[in-house]
C-alpha cells in the first residue's frame, strides 16, 4: 500500500513539475511585455509622447489581456473536445513563436507606425494562447490530484504566474546589469524576449511526454465527452449561472488584488514615486520571494477549512490597505519635501544640449545628483526649453528620477510589498482548485477558463492601465487609480460572501 | 440569506445599467477635455475599448442579478449530476 501511494505521489509530482514549468514560462513571457512597459514605449511611439506613450503601451499590455477570455473560449473548447495535453502544448508554441518575434520587431524610428502594429498583433496571440494555457494546467494537476489534496497540488501551478514575473524581472534586472541602462534602453531589451524561445523548447520537449489526464482519458473511453462545450458551458443555465457566480463572486476580485499588488504596486514606485529602475525592481523581487511560499500554504489550507473565506479575506484587506499603502509610498518617497531640510551634499552639475525633434527649439537639461542625511538619493534634472523663434521666453520644468530609499525607508517599502503579495496568494492560492471543483469534467475546461481570464484578463489586467488613466485626470491625487481595484474587489466581497458556498464538490471525476 | 440573495440580485440588475451610463458620461467628460487640450491626450480609443469590453460584462452582471431574484442561487448544485 505503502508502495502505491508512493508511486502515485511521484506520478503527482512529475505531473505538476511538468505543468508548471510550462505555465511559468507563458507567465514570463507574458509578463517581459509589462516589465518593460517605459522602455518599449520608448522605442514604440514618438519620443516626445511622453505619457501618452506609456499609456499607450499600456493599452497594448492590456490587449494582451483582453483577448485572453476569447484564448479560453478557443483553446477552453478545444481541450474539453481532443483533451488537455495537446491543448496546451499548441499554447505553448503559440506563446513561445509570438514572444520571440516581438524580441525581432524593428523600432519606430525604423519602421514608424509598423512596429506598434506588428507588437499589438503579436500581444494578441500571445493573450489567446495564455488563455487557453492556464485552465489546461490547473485542469490537468487537479484531475490527477487526489480529494483533500487538491488546493495543496493545484496551488503549485498558482505560483507559476508569480514565478513567471518574478523571472521576467530577473533576467530584465540582470540584462540590464550586463549590458549597461544605454545599451539596453537600445537594443539590449529584446534579449529577455529572445530568450523565451530556449526555455519553451525545454518545455515542449518535457510535456511531450506527459501523459493525457486520467479522469478525461476515462471520460473519452465512455463515449461521454461533450459534443460541443461552448454550448453546454453557456447556454445551459444551470452551468452558466455558475460561470457568473465563479466570476463576479471570486476571479474579478482575485484579478484587481492580483494585478495591485504585483504589477500596479511597481508601476506606481517607479511612475508616481520616481524611484530608480532597478530599486523598484528589487522591492518587488524581494516581496515576491518572501511571499510565494504562502500560495502553497493558504491552497493546503483550504484543504481543510474551505477555499471560500481565505480568498475573501484577501479581497478585504486589499480593500481596506491599498490607500494607507500607497500614501506611504508617496511620503516616503517625497525627496523634494526631505531636501528642504535633510540635503547633505549635491553632485557638481552634468549639462546637456539636444535638439527637439522636428523643430529647430533646443533642450538644456541640467542633472543633479543629491543626497539626504537618511541615506536616500536622487536626480534632479532641470530642463530648459530653448525656443527657435526669440518672440517667446524660455521654459524651465524640474524633474526628479532616480530616487533611491535609505535603509529603514527600503525595508518598510519592500514589506509593505510583500504585504500586498501575500494578499495575492491568499486569493490566488485556493482559486484553482475552486474553479475545478465547480464545474463537471466534460466542460470544464471551457468552463472554468472563461470566468478566470475576465476575472484576471480584463478586470485584473486593466488595473495598471485605468488606474494611470485615472491618475492623469485634471483633479485627480495620485492615489484616485486605486478606486478601481478597490471598488471591484468590494464588490467581489460581498457577492463571494452572500452567494459562495464554502463546502464545495469534492469529487471531480464526474 | 436567501431574502438577501434575492434583495440584491435586484441592486446588481440595477448596477449593470448604471455602471455602463456611468463609463458613458466619464468618457464623454474625459474625450471633451482632451480634445479642447493636446492632441496626444485624446483617450478616445482607451475609452471606447473599455466600454466595449464592460458593456457584455454588465450584461453579464444583470443576468447575474437576475438569477439571483428569481432565487437560482438559494441552493447550489452539490455534484456535477446537478448541473
Amino acid at each position: 500500500m505503502q508502495s502505491t501511494d508512493k508511486n502515485v505521489t511521484q506520478s503527482i509530482t512529475q505531473v505538476i513539475a511538468a505543468s508548471s514549468l510550462g505555465t511559468l514560462i507563458e507567465w514570463y513571457d507574458f509578463y517581459i511585455f509589462g516589465s518593460l512597459a517605459v522602455i518599449i514605449g520608448q522605442q514604440l511611439f514618438p519620443s516626445d509622447a511622453g505619457a501618452s506613450a506609456l499609456i499607450n503601451t499600456l493599452a497594448i499590455f492590456a490587449a494582451g489581456f483582453i483577448v485572453r477570455p476569447f484564448g479560453a473560449l478557443v483553446f477552453g473548447r478545444l481541450g474539453d473536445l481532443i483533451g488537455r495535453k495537446y491543448t496546451f502544448l499548441l499554447t505553448l508554441v503559440l506563446m513561445g513563436g509570438s514572444t520571440f518575434l516581438i524580441g525581432l520587431i524593428p523600432s519606430y524610428s525604423s519602421i514608424g507606425y509598423a512596429a506598434p502594429i506588428l507588437v499589438l498583433i503579436l500581444r494578441l496571440v500571445q493573450g489567446l494562447a495564455l488563455g487557453g494555457e492556464y485552465g489546461g494546467a490547473a485542469t490537468y494537476v487537479a484531475e490527477h490530484a487526489p480529494v483533500g489534496k487538491r488546493g495543496f497540488f493545484t496551488s503549485w501551478i498558482q505560483t507559476t504566474a508569480t514565478l513567471g514575473l518574478f523571472l521576467s524581472l530577473g533576467v530584465i534586472v540582470l540584462t540590464k546589469n550586463m549590458l549597461g541602462a544605454e545599451a539596453f534602453a537600445d537594443w539590449g531589451w529584446r534579449i529577455p524576449f529572445l530568450v523565451s524561445i530556449l526555455l519553451v523548447g525545454v518545455s515542449i520537449y518535457i510535456r511531450m511526454k506527459m501523459h493525457e489526464s486520467p479522469v478525461f482519458t476515462k471520460l473519452k473511453a465512455e463515449g461521454k465527452v461533450s459534443t460541443n462545450p461552448l454550448k453546454e458551458s453557456f447556454q445551459k443555465k444551470a452551468n452558466f449561472k455558475m460561470v457568473l457566480l465563479a466570476l463576479f463572486g471570486a476571479t474579478m476580485g482575485q484579478g484587481v488584488v492580483w494585478y495591485t499588488g504585483q504589477f500596479y504596486a511597481q508601476s506606481f514606485l517607479e511612475n508616481t514615486c520616481k524611484l530608480d529602475f532597478n530599486e523598484s525592481r528589487y522591492v518587488l523581487l524581494w516581496a515576491i520571494l518572501f511571499a510565494t511560499p504562502f500560495f502553497v500554504v493558504f491552497g493546503s489550507w483550504s484543504d481543510k477549512v474551505g477555499r471560500k473565506w481565505i480568498m475573501l479575506t484577501g479581497m478585504l484587506l486589499g480593500v481596506i490597505c491599498y490607500r494607507p499603502i500607497y500614501q506611504y509610498f508617496i511620503d516616503a518617497t517625497n525627496v523634494k519635501e526631505f531636501a528642504k531640510t535633510e540635503l547633505k551634499s549635491t553632485s557638481d552639475p552634468v549639462v546637456e544640449r539636444t535638439l527637439v525633434k522636428d523643430t529647430k527649439d533646443s533642450l538644456i537639461t541640467t542633472t543633479t545628483l543629491k543626497t539626504l542625511n537618511n541615506g536616500m538619493t536622487f536626480k534632479e534634472a532641470k530642463i530648459v526649453t530653448i525656443p527657435d523663434a526669440v518672440t517667446t521666453f524660455p521654459e524651465e520644468q524640474t524633474v526628479i528620477k532616480d530616487v533611491t530609499l535609505s535603509g529603514s525607508s527600503y525595508i518598510i517599502i519592500i514589506a509593505l510589498v510583500f504585504f500586498q503579495v501575500l494578499l495575492v496568494t491568499m486569493v490566488y492560492g485556493p482559486i484553482a482548485a475552486f474553479l475545478v471543483e465547480l464545474f463537471p469534467t466534460k466542460i470544464r475546461y471551457t468552463s472554468m477558463s472563461l470566468p478566470y481570464h475576465i476575472g484576471n484578463g480584463v478586470f485584473g489586467g486593466l488595473v495598471p492601465f485605468i488606474a494611470t488613466l485615472v491618475a492623469s485626470f485634471s483633479g485627480s491625487t495620485p492615489l484616485s487609480g486605486l478606486w478601481y481595484p478597490i471598488g471591484i474587489a468590494a464588490l467581489s466581497f460581498v457577492i463571494g460572501a452572500v452567494y459562495i458556498d464554502n463546502k464545495g464538490d469534492e469529487n471531480v471525476a464526474d | 440569506m436567501n431574502a438577501l440573495k434575492k434583495f440584491l440580485g435586484i441592486i446588481w440588475m440595477l448596477l449593470g445599467p448604471i455602471i455602463i451610463i456611468f463609463l458613458f458620461m466619464q468618457a464623454s467628460e474625459k474625450i471633451g477635455l482632451a480634445a479642447e487640450g493636446i492632441a496626444r491626450t485624446n483617450t478616445t480609443l482607451q475609452w471606447s475599448i473599455i466600454i466595449l469590453i464592460f458593456i457584455p460584462i454588465c450584461a453579464g452582471l444583470v443576468i447575474f442579478g437576475y438569477y439571483g431574484w428569481k432565487g437560482e442561487y438559494e441552493k447550489l448544485p452539490g455534484s456535477s449530476a446537478e448541473i
